[in-house]
This record gives structure tokens, sequence and C-alpha cells, in this order.
């Protein structure tokens, strides 16, 4: 046997032939015509013109908006995830009624328009609000909408490693004489450092490519390079400024998505992994009692309180409270216009679930790429992939328009608006995964391998069902993201199907209290909708026999 | 086969490589002149005639079941966002276009949208019946279909009683009495923001005693709230019809008060808020068939429709809009609550199209102060 | 039935143009699995250092060395785990090199066990017999029929995190054998659990293996648990097969001092023998040999004993002189046996096996005397 042979086993050929589709996918919906787009505003005669750029970088108000994208990204990230984190070990570590109801009930923030929730704001952070305090239009009111919307984020990604750490390590930190909090930072932190990295990198994203939070409760006085993309796109025609603001975005999301990636695979350790149900108890000291009782609490007033506004309005009728805006909706609309909510909800789901679909294949391969190596190929993947949750929505609608006519023409396709959400979807779907696929350990393959399985069988009897409930919490997130449809599908020209945001909105356009009503019924539907939804999608399992 | 991956992923491997191949490739264009190709002349499909709008375009199936009996055609209706959202779209699609008919580019937009000599020239037959002043270029790229009012709406339980009368002209909002009860949209972020913005600049002129500027200084600091959009300003600040908020005037529409009272949970006899008649600026929707439409005579024959009575009577109640064809009749709730303020300000597209930028960045430097 | 069986006759095949290259290769018949000149780089270290060893249908090799001398290495690389840098893996004369682990029909047990933690017991051992594209029903049969070898009856729907480490053992064990692996590699099977256990289940394995007859190799650095399964051993070094031969003629007669030392025997000292004696910086012991010059002796503890000093235990041609006197360091009661060590005139020390009920104590002084056919004397100085 010669040695070039040994050598040619040793290239990554299976992972290359995992990446063909998850590489084709993203290069042709996103890195093309994100190409295409900067192209045409930044270089529209043919030549590039870099006046563009240096007039963010040199007109005061630009730069300003740079500095605000990043720092109020760092500051909301910061405080998301102190926030967060006691939900995230509760749920992770203790029983107690209700948890997985209420865990899906994290993602309803993202299925809700923005005007809808920062409607909900608006009147909580007003002067006659619980706070008693006027927070409308400051940075407060940014910042908390931002720990409401992505409360979840955190909670799902580090509960979802938290639940199978081995408790028996804390345990052991312990008898060495640490305390809890010596414990926490010496050994529980570290361990989940993979996932807390994961979780906050898409905060940070999330936050800084912040749009309708920014705009709703942030006034005149602060804008994101998000909403400064927007504002010069729609309102000034302004694409080059536009583009040369895209490019910033993408360079700096990019920087820290790669320093974010190397120290990922810096902090990923394999470890035992236990399953979830050995590792949650029941509280037991009137202690754990307390804290449990107080995360629940917080938990249910500080993303509940908004919501409950919301189906508080949808009950409010003029006589008193009842469900005459449900009634009235269900009827097809009091308005001239007739409004299907059934044929909304309908739309709705069925573009959710294939979007889910699209990222949980999509992002399953990826990952698998990703986990399975720590060189350029795996970070260079990791990254790209990210991309597009830090890239401007309106870029890519608009870049989609100019990208996708040939050699078909998808461009008004139904088949876009999933596409578009799954794009925002499959960075959750490897981020769940990866660091779990990182954790299994490799003899659990190698044995699989020696039983006689193929490298396709391995994924599909180990990684996968060793994945499935990261994963399926992933899901579940794709699945509110398309439902909510935010981000580049507002920018896209799509058939005229109503799904149930669009319904909303069209129901909030028309002035009336019965409108209004309706409106909010509708999203009250839509949370219930959600909620149950994301239940029944982390109740899916791959695989036979137990729980993991 | 397993080569290839690892050419497409490796180069985009980084931001700063993605970043300097978009360079390249930006550069690489700079030899060749035209860039896109011209979209291959796909086959017509006679059967079907695409329409390009906005968000806030709804029409009742009747209407739409009537243009497919009148016609024979099929029509197929594409939604791109807020009305800047759509021309972008359609501007940057211009060499192989999605749609053949574009509708919802209003006065504000227009210049911009002729300047990019998008649209095809079409007299339809039915202008005869739409008054002149709705057609605003006379080389009839662009056709007139409706026209709304930017105006400022009141609460009538505070305002127009004996205590707080109608602010007569724009200049009264300045007064003592009126502060803090004014609840406008960002200019920046919002088309009536906008209108209103133009209407003061209209009354006020750029030069003079008093400028628009002035203006709003005074404004300001009479404490008017400036929010990001429509939806804020009315339901989260204004305190008339479904307002929850405590201010008693809000930029809205002239067709606010008729949808309040047709929205409402119960049938009203009387619409909860008004018009102010002062300082209302006009929006004029228009629609054109795109340059290399695929199917031109369909759709000649769906702006054709657009100004049919069916269609005219068919708008107020579905996107609370006026029709331009002057046979059209409004319906009752129209005519009944509100009033359409008879005097608004004209400004030339033109002279909108070249200033929008600088006025909003002036009046941007003025609101944050 | 299974994927690779059907190779099996294509191996059976090249069984036949094996007699003629293969045995001219290594001269022996009957053997399945051909190791050659095996070497393994990982990073800087080279852990395979051009290994060699034959495995014959079904006999049991047992694999033993200290820990880092490429076993577990060796095992990966058999397997096809891992691609060697250079040297062959024969499988009925045929190189393995082009095939891939799962269709080389081979058995690995890890050694701490590597159950899917998702799957039960029965789920586990059910893995490699659903590989290979059985009936469900024989699935649920054979797996069966493996847990009652292992004595698991009964704990099939059990997950498997909630068992015990012996349980482990023997789940880990039942789903290597479930699918009759033509080769067995188990890497310390044994290793993960405590003495008590260990001692308990050797015997109970070696018979489960036994009544198999498995083909196989066996890898542990206990040489107890080497010499207690092994049909042939085989003592690595350094990536190397350093002595290799059936567990009785390794057991008497080690390569080399390194070899003694490693199957437990710390009594080396290099000596001059002359004459039927052998005379040490210590003293002088009569040997069973007639060679001479200057050698290395190993003695065993078991044949050194321990005599009153005031009892002249001096034998033929010895003179008082050649007395050697020692002094107990340590006394370790082995149950019916003291494990002693004593420290010599000249500082060495020496470890002695002594059957009695009083044990010695610290400090007692004693003269050695050693049993000659106990005695092996090597030719090296390691």
């Amino acid at each position: 046997m010669d040695r070039n042979r040994n050598r040619l086993t040793r290239l990554p050929v299976r992972r290359l032939a995992l990446a063909v589709a998850p590489a084709l996918f993203l290069g042709f919906f996103f890195v093309y015509p994100l190409v295409r787009i900067l192209q045409a505003s930044l270089a529209p005669s043919g030549c590039l013109d870099l006046a563009a750029v240096a007039e963010v970088f040199t007109r005061g108000s630009l730069r300003q908006v740079v500095w605000f994208t990043l720092w109020q990204a760092t500051v909301s990230t910061i405080l998301t995830v102190v926030v967060a984190l006691p939900a995230a070990w509760v749920f992770a570590r203790f029983k107690f009624p209700g948890r997985d109801l209420l865990r899906a009930g994290l993602t309803i923030p993202f299925v809700l328009p923005t005007v809808v929730v920062g409607a909900a704001f608006l009147a909580l952070l007003g002067p006659s609000g619980p706070l008693g305090v006027d927070l409308r239009r400051t940075i407060w009111a940014i910042l908390i909408a931002h720990v409401f919307y992505n409360y979840a984020v955190i909670v799902r990604t580090v509960g979802g490693l938290w639940a199978h750490l081995d408790p028996r390590l804390e345990e052991a930190s312990r008898t060495l004489g640490a305390g809890r909090v010596r414990t926490f930072c010496e050994v529980t932190l570290p361990l989940l450092s993979p996932a807390l990295a994961a979780a906050s990198s898409m905060v940070f994203l999330f936050t800084a490519t912040s749009f309708g939070v920014v705009l709703i409760l942030g006034g005149l006085s602060y804008a994101t390079i998000e909403v400064e993309i927007w504002r010069q796109t729609t309102s000034f025609l302004n694409l080059a400024v536009a583009g040369a603001l895209a490019v910033v975005q993408l360079v700096l999301v990019g920087g820290i998505l790669w320093l974010y990636s190397r120290y990922q695979e810096r902090v990923t350790v394999q470890q035992p992994l236990r399953a979830a149900a050995d590792t949650a108890r029941r509280p037991q000291t009137w202690r754990e009692r307390a804290i449990v009782g107080g995360v629940i609490v917080f938990t249910g007033v500080f993303l509940g309180g908004p919501l409950l506004l919301l189906v508080e309005r949808s009950l409010r009728t003029v006589g008193g409270y009842g469900f005459d805006h449900y009634r009235t909706l269900l009827q097809g609309g009091g308005g001239a216009l007739v409004l299907s909510p059934y044929e909304a909800l309908q739309n709705s789901l069925l573009y959710s679930l294939a979007a889910t679909v699209i990222s949980l294949v999509i992002g399953l391969l990826a990952a698998g790429v990703i986990a399975r190596g720590r060189d350029l190929l795996s970070r260079g993947f990791d990254v790209l992939l990210m991309l597009p949750l830090g890239t401007s929505a309106v870029t890519i609608g608009l870049g989609f328009l100019i990208a996708l006519d040939r050699p078909i023409d998808i461009r008004t396709s139904p088949i876009l608006i999933p596409l578009a959400h799954s794009l925002v979807a499959i960075p959750f779907v490897v981020r769940s995964s990866v660091p779990v696929l990182r954790a299994v350990r490799e003899q659990l393959r190698e044995a699989a391998r020696v039983l006689g399985a193929s490298p396709l069988r391995v994924w599909r009897e180990v990684d996968l069902p060793l994945v499935t409930r990261s994963v399926m919490v992933a899901g579940g997130f794709a699945f509110a993201i398309s439902l909510g449809e935010f981000g580049a599908t507002a920018l896209i020209a799509r058939p005229d199907t109503t799904t149930v945001p669009v319904a909303i909105y069209r129901l909030l356009s028309q002035p009336g209290r019965g409108s209004f009503g309706q409106a909010m019924a509708l999203a009250t539907i839509l949370m219930i909708v959600t909620a149950l939804s994301i239940v029944l999608i982390e109740r899916v399992r791959v695989g036979e026999a137990g729980e993991f | 086969m397993s080569r290839q991956p690892s050419r497409r992923t490796l180069p985009s491997a980084s931001p700063m490589v993605a970043t300097l191949l978009a360079v390249v490739l930006l550069a690489a264009g700079c030899g060749g002149g035209g860039g896109v190709a011209t979209s291959s002349a796909s086959a017509e499909k006679s059967g079907e005639v695409v329409l390009m709008t906005h968000d806030s375009f709804a029409l009742p199936d009747t209407v739409m079941a009537a243009f497919r009996q009148e016609t024979g055609l099929e029509l197929r209706v594409l939604k791109s966002g807020d009305a800047g959202s759509m021309l972008n779209q359609a501007i940057l699609t211009k060499d192989n276009p999605m749609a053949d008919v574009i509708f919802g580019v209003d006065n504000t937009f227009l210049s911009r949208a002729l300047d990019e000599d998008i649209f095809s020239v079409y007299v339809s037959g039915s202008l005869a019946d739409v008054p002149d002043e709705f057609e605003l270029d006379p080389e009839h790229r662009v056709t007139p279909v409706d026209y709304g009012d930017v105006c400022l709406n009141y609460d009538k339980e505070v305002i127009g009683t004996v205590d707080l009368p109608l602010p007569a002209t724009l200049a009264d909002l300045t007064r003592p009495e009126y502060k803090g009860l004014l609840v406008v949209q960002n200019p920046a972020t919002s088309s009536p923001g906008l209108a209103f913005l133009l209407a003061t600049i209209a009354e006020f002129g750029e030069s003079g005693d008093y400028p628009w500027q002035q203006f709003w200084r005074d404004l300001m600091a009479n404490d008017v709230l400036v929010v990001s959009g429509w939806e804020e300003a009315y339901y989260s600040e204004f305190s008339g019809g479904a307002g929850e908020g405590d201010r008693p005037l809000v930029v809205s529409y002239a067709s606010s008060p008729p949808a309040e009272a047709i929205f409402a949970e119960t049938p009203l006899t009387e619409a909860s808020t008004g018009v102010v008649p002062a300082g209302a600026f006009r929006h004029i929707e228009f629609a054109a068939i795109l340059k290399g439409a695929r199917n031109p005579s369909g759709a000649e024959k769906l702006i054709d429709f657009m100004l049919s009575i069916s269609f005219q009577e068919a708008i107020p109640e579905s996107m609370f809009v006026f029709p331009v064809n002057q046979n059209a009749e409004l319906p009752d709730t129209f005519t009944r609550f509100t009033t359409i303020p008879d005097n608004p300000v004209k400004m030339d597209y033109e002279s909108i199209g070249h200033n929008r930028e600088r006025w909003i960045r002036e009046w941007t430097e003025i609101a944050i102060g | 039935m299974w994927e690779r069986q059907a190779s099996s006759d294509d191996a059976g095949l090249e069984r036949k143009s094996r007699t003629v290259s293969g045995s001219a290769i290594n001269g022996q018949g009957g053997d399945v699995l051909e190791i050659e000149d095996l070497v393994v780089v990982l990073g800087e270290l080279q852990v395979l250092n051009g290994l060699n060893l034959e495995v014959d249908d079904g006999q049991m090799v047992a694999v033993l060395g200290p820990s880092g001398s490429g076993k577990s290495t060796l095992l990966r690389v058999v397997a096809g785990l891992l691609a060697p840098r250079s040297g062959r893996v024969l499988w009925d004369g045929r190189d393995l090199a082009g095939v891939p682990t799962h269709r080389r029909g081979f058995g690995l047990m890890f050694q701490d066990f590597a159950l899917f933690p998702h799957k039960n017991v029965a789920a586990n051992v059910a893995f490699g017999l659903r590989m290979a594209g059985e009936e469900p029903a024989a699935v649920k049969q054979k797996v069966d029929e493996a847990l009652g070898w292992v004595g698991l009856d009964g704990y099939q729907e059990r997950p498997v995190t909630a068992l015990s480490g012996g349980e482990q053992q023997r789940v880990a064990l039942a789903r290597a054998l479930a699918p009759s692996p033509r080769l067995l590699m188990l890497d310390e099977p044994l290793g993960a659990l405590d003495r008590v256990l260990r001692d308990r289940l050797l015997p109970e394995l070696r018979d489960l293996l036994r009544a198999r007859g498995m083909t196989g190799l066996y890898v542990t650095h206990d040489h107890d648990e080497a010499f207690s399964v092994a049909d042939r051993l085989a003592l690595i070094r350094d990536g190397k097969v350093v002595q290799v031969g059936p567990p009785g003629e390794v057991w008497a007669r080690p390569a080399g001092a390194w070899a003694a030392r490693f199957m437990g025997i710390s009594n080396i000292f290099s000596a001059e023998v002359r004459g039927g004696f052998a005379r040490l910086p210590w003293g002088t012991v009569r040997v069973a040999s007639q060679e001479v010059g200057q050698r290395t002796l190993v003695m065993r503890p078991q044949g050194i004993d321990l005599l009153p000093p005031d009892v002249d235990a001096s034998g033929e041609g010895l003179s008082a002189d050649d007395r050697a006197l020692a002094r107990v360091v340590t006394s370790t009661f082995r149950g019916g046996r003291y494990a002693v060590t004593v420290v010599l005139t000249d500082g060495s020390e020496l470890e002695a096996e002594v059957e009695t009920n009083r044990g010695p104590t610290q400090g007692d002084l004693f003269e050695v005397q050693v049993d000659p056919e106990q005695v092996i004397i090597l030719n090296d100085y390691g």
C-alpha cells in the first residue's frame, strides 16, 4: 500500500459530498442574489463607484448609525443572556406542570407582527403603564423589547444543551469544595459555552439587524443600519448608499461571525451527554421551589404581559368583554372586504411547514459538514450560513428580484417565500445541532460502523436521534420565524396569498375599533396556533426507543 | 463530483473573501458595457395579465370576477411591499419585468419613476371621464386611477367643541391651545408623514418671512409628537376612533372617518372623528404599463378596466381612496362621514422628486433638534 | 443474511489463491487475519512501528502491552477506523485496504462500551443485526439469544443509561457477538470494571468466547487476563510485537527482561553464570543450566523461599560466603501466602512469595533460597 492512497482517503470526500446541497442552496439563493444586488447598486454603470461607501464613513449621521447598531446589539445581547440564563437553567433542569407548553410559548413573540407587539409595548411603557415611567422612544424601550424578543433564543438554545449536561460533573465540583457560584463559573459555564456562544451570536445578529422595534419604539433618534438601508431604499430610492451600508453591515457581521466560529471551535469539548429526562427533576427544597417559581413568574409577567394585553384588547368590546371580535372575524370580517381567517391560517401553516422542512434538510446537512471538522471548510461554511441572518432583508429581497429570473423565473413563484424564510431559519438549525453533534462521542459512530452501518446509516441511527431534540427545538423556531413572516418576504414580489400576518396588517390599515379588535383577535389565534404547533413539532422523534 | 463543493464553498469561506469576490465581480463588470442581457422573448401568455402593486391593494372578488368576464383574462396580483419598495422592484427588474401593469405609484414618487423610463405610453379611452387635474404626465406614460387626501383627523370629543375650535390653518397648530395635541409621522419612514411635510412646505414656502423650517421649529416647540408609522400614530397615540392614545389630532386620511364608521363594532350613525379641511395633501395613484410587458394588450385592457365604473366604485370601500372617474358614485358612507378637502395643496411632482431627500434631511435636523 | 457474507464467497476464492502467494510469505497455513508491517503515525507520534501479527481461524489472540503501546490503535486499524501509513491488513489473504469499516464484518467491543444512549438494551444489541438486513423476527430472536449468553435475559427494554458497569459490559459484549462477526476484537473489555467484578466476569467471558469458537483479538494490559483468555499471546511494546506464542511458553520464557518485568516479575539481575551456578552481587544461586558467561537472570517470586538465617541453607557446592542474606522491607498477606519484599546486602530488592501461616514482619532477617527450576536465564541485558 502506498502513501498516496492513504492520503486520499483522508480527504474529506464525504463531508464535501454532504456540503453540495447546502452550498448550492446558499450559493444560488444567497450569495448570487447578494452579489447581483450589490453590483446593481454600487456599480450601476458597470464600474465600481466607491463614493457611496466613502459617504457612509464620512457622513456623520451614517457613522452614527453604524456605531449605534454595534453598541445597542452588544448591550442587548448581554442583557438578554443575563436575564434569560436563569430561565434556561430552570427549563432544563426542573420538571414542573406545563413546562413544554410554556417553553413553546416563549417563541410567540417571534410570530407576531412588530406593529402588534409594538402597540403593546407602547401601552406598557407609557406613563400609565405598570412601570410608571415613560420609556417610550428611549433606548430602554429598544433594549427591553430586544430582551423580550430574544429571551426564547437563549432559553431554548442554551437550555437545550444544559438539559443534556451530566449533573454529576457539577456534583463532582461541589464535592471538591466548590460553592454553587464557583461550580457554575468553573464547570457549568465552560461546558455550556458552545451553546451560549451560539445563542448569543444569534441574538447579536437579530438585534444588530433590528428593524421594527427600533423604528416603532426608538422614535426619531435611533436607527440601525437595517433601518437606514430601508429608509435609503424606499424613501430616497438611493440604492448606492443602501448598497454601501449593506456592504458595511455584511463585513461587520461577517467579522463577528468569524471570531465567533473560531471561539466555538475552541470551547467545544466532547462530553458524555445525558438524556434530558434524566437530568430534570422536580424542585425539592423550598429554595429550589422559590427559584423555579420566581423564574416562571418573571417569565410569565415579562413575556406574557405584553401578549396578554393583546388578548385583552381582542376581548374588549363596547359593552365590556366578549368574543364579538372573534365572531365577526370568523364570519368573514366586518368590513366591506371579505377576509377568510381560515384561508390565511392555512396559507401560513403551509408556508411555514415548507420552510421548516427546507431548513431542517439543508441545516442538518450543513451541520454535518461543520461538526465533522475543525478546518477552514467548517468555519467558512458556518459563517456563510449565518450571514443571511445578518444581512439586510431589503438587500436580499431586492437581490432575489434581479437574480432569480433565470434559468427559470422564480421571482414571483410562491416557493420563494419559504425559501426566503429558510435562509433565516437554517442558522437556527445549524446552531442548535452543531454543538450537540460535536459533543457526540466519536466512539458511538465508530461502534455503529463496526457493527455494519454505512456512513449514511451512522448519520441516521446515531447522529440524528442524538440531535433530534435540539434540532426539533430549532425546527420549532424555523416554523415560528416563517409563521411570523418577517424579513425579506415583505420585499419580494409575491402572489396575492393572504397569510395571517398579512391579514393582521390589512385589518390594522383600516381605521376603526372593529378592525383593531379583529386584528387583535387574529393575533391571539396566531399565538395559540404557534404554541400548539411548536409543542407538536417538539414531540417529533426520530428513531425508536427512548427520548434523548 | 466531490471536488465541486470545495470550490464552491471555500472562496466564500470568510467574509473578507466574500467581499473581495464581490469587488472583483464588480470590477470585472467595468469592461463589458450593457451588463444584463435583455430577457429572452418568452411566449406571451395572452390568458393572463400580471399586476404589480403595493401591500394596501385590495379588491373584492366580485370585481376580480368582472374583469375575468369582460376580458377573458386572468388577473394575477403581485404584492411588492410599500409603494417605495414596489417602485424599487420595478426599477431593478426593468430589463425583465415581473408584471405587465404596475399600480400604486403616486405623485411623490412619480418623477423618479418617469426618470427611470420604465413605462410605456398608453392613452386609455376612458380618460375622457377623468378630470384634467389628475393627469400629471402629458406624455401619458401613467394613468391616474384614484386619489386620496392626507389631512389632519380630529377626535370629535375634544376638538371642534365650544372650548377648542378646529384649527383653521396649519399655522394655527403652533398656537398654545394646540400644544401637545398633534401626532405626526416621520416623513423619512411614512408616506402620510411625507405628505404632511410636503403640505407644510407648499403652505409656507422655502423662503419668505415664515418658511416651512420655521413653522416646524415652532411646531416642535409646541410639543408635536413624531412617530415612525401610521399604525402607531393612529392606534397608539391618537385619542379618537380606535386610537388608545391621548392626542386628539393626527395626520391621517380623509377616508379615515368613514372607515371608523364602517369598521366600528356596531354600525355608527355618526363618525367619532372628523377631517380638518386645512392643509391637506393630495396623493394621486397611477397605473402604468411596464416596458417589456409580456402581455401589452392585456395590460391595456387592465388599465381600461381600472378606470371603469365597476372598479372605480369598488375602490373607496376596499382601499379607502377616491375614484378619479367623475361618473363613479361614492358609497353612502363616504358621502355621509367625510368631507373631501376642497382645496388640497398642489405641488409639482418634479419639484417633489428633486427636493424630497433634501427636505427630509432638513426636516430630520429640525425634528431631532 | 449478512451483507458481507456475500463477499465471503469472494474471500473463499481468495483463500485458494492465497495458499499460493500468502503461504509463500509466512509459511504457515490457517491464518485468517494477517497483519503485515503496520505503521501508524498519529500527529507527530509513530504509534505502530512495523507491527506483524497473524491470527488463525478460531483462535483468540491476546494482545498484551502497557498503555500507550499501540494496542487500541491496532484494533482501530484492523476495524478500518484508521488508515495505516503503510502496511497491510489481510483477511483470508485479501487486502482490506479498500474495504470500509462497515463492510468488514468484524466486531469491536470498546473499552468504555460505547453503548448508544438513545437506544435501550434490545435496540443496542439489535443494531448490528439490523444493519445486516435481518428480518425483524430473526433480529428479535437473536437479540434474546445474545442476551441469554451474557445472562441478561429480561433486560431487553431497559435503558442502557440505567445499567451498572457490569451490565453495560455484558450488553456491549452481546452487541458485539450478536451479528456473529467473523473477527471479534475486544479492547480492554474488563478495563472499566473494578477488580472484584473483573475477577468474576473474566472466566465467564473466557468460557463464552471459547464456546463460540471466536476468532479474535483481545487487547489488555493485564497479563492474568491475557493468560486466561488467550490461545496465543502477543506481547507488544512501542508499536511492535516483542514476543508471540502460546501463553504458557511466553510465561515460561519471556523474550527479554522487559517482557519478564511486564509480566510481573521484578526480580531481574545481571549475573556471571558458570557450571550450574550464577554469581550475583548479593550472593550465588544454583541454576539449571550449564551455560557460561554474563547473563540476565529472572527469578519468579514463587521460586524464592525465605529461610531462617540460623539454618544452614547453603546447598551443595556453596560456601557460607555465598549465602544471600536479606531483611524484610514489606510483607503483605495475600490469602494463604505472603508477598514479601526484602532488601539484599548490596541494597537491591527482591520479591518473594512464601506460603506460610505466620508472615514475616518488617526487619526480620532471612536467608534467600532460589529454586533453580524457577530461574530463567536470558541473553539480553534489558
